[in-house]
């Protein structure tokens, strides 16, 4: 990665332009052509720095409900409970962490009513009750900016 | 599908690495560009897309370390305390959760550094800054899923 790409990583965070062409815009921001824009954007995406090009939702506004919740995996029961969480397309982040909760997962569903039901069922599957569930009541920030400094 | 759900359906997963992205998707669902460009925009500015642009693997970006910070603040200083916590950089996400008796927790910051010390560091700071002494910081062991939500 040098200097330039750093520039585009910062740039293409958020605001992506809404044109017609927006990587000639890209490209003329950062003083280079949209063929060699695209290509950067390209490699970045091949060597996994960038996931994803595209929008994120919020969920709510489309109708869908959310949650955060935790649960207490006895140790070799681990991997079993990971792949049932992970099988559920609404389970989209899920981490192991070093807390008596160790599996943390965000489930989002497209009512409260199916997202009740993938808990109760998560809960029998796996033969665990101790799972907190955990919805925001207040949200104070969100945001995914990472600021990549030159040379750092 | 409406042409609202064909868009969040096309946005939801890569945007098209040619000239003309839009002009692609339009042909997709069989829209034109002026539209699927005008609607893009009305999206962002109702809020229904938080962001448009790269998500990246934060990773392989050097920022290893995620912490989140649970905090037992009392309902009246919530909102004080929020304020002082969102305005650190290292903090992308500041939500407030109910609690129970199995966990008393009630604010939750995820922080990002590169480095675990550099994370605790930066909650030391936040609990100096806040005078919230009763918090933990869970760090994520293992990734177990990480994607982006198929709404459609």
């Amino acid at each position: 990665m040098d200097d330039l790409d750093k520039q585009l990583i910062n740039r293409i965070q958020s605001g992506f332009p809404i044109v017609s062409r927006p990587y000639r815009q890209l490209g003329r921001e950062l003083g280079i052509s949209e063929k060699e824009l695209i290509s950067r954007l390209a490699r970045l995406k091949d060597q996994g720095i960038i996931r994803r090009l595209g929008a994120a939702f919020d969920s709510k506004k489309l109708g869908f409900t959310s949650i955060l919740a935790a649960m207490k995996v006895p140790q070799n029961k681990v991997d079993a409970v990971a792949e049932l969480l992970n099988s559920y397309k609404g389970v989209t982040h899920n981490y192991l962490r070093d807390a008596e909760y160790n599996m943390w997962f965000t489930l989002i569903a497209e009512s409260t009513v199916r997202l009740a039901e993938i808990i109760e069922e998560i809960k029998q599957k796996s033969g665990i009750n101790e799972l907190l569930e955990l919805p925001a009541t207040r949200l104070f920030k969100i945001k995914v900016d990472f600021n990549l400094e030159k040379n750092a | 599908m409406n042409m609202k759900q064909k868009i969040i359906k096309e946005l939801q997963g890569d945007l098209p690495l040619s000239p003309h992205p839009f002009r692609e998707i339009a042909q997709r669902i069989g829209s034109t560009e002026d539209e699927v460009l005008a609607l893009v925009s009305k999206y962002v500015k109702e809020g229904v897309i938080r962001r448009l642009g790269a998500m990246l693997a934060h990773q392989r970006l050097g920022f290893v370390a995620n912490g989140m910070g649970v905090w037992r603040v009392p309902e009246e200083e919530v909102a004080r305390v929020a304020e002082i916590m969102v305005s650190y950089p290292e903090v992308s996400h500041c939500y407030e959760r109910p609690v129970s008796a199995a966990w008393p927790y009630n604010l939750y910051t995820m922080i990002h550094a590169t480095s675990r010390k550099q994370c605790e560091q930066v909650a030391a700071g936040i609990s100096q800054a806040t005078g919230i002494k009763d918090f933990r910081l869970l760090f994520s062991t293992r990734e177990l899923k990480k994607t982006s939500m198929v709404y459609y």
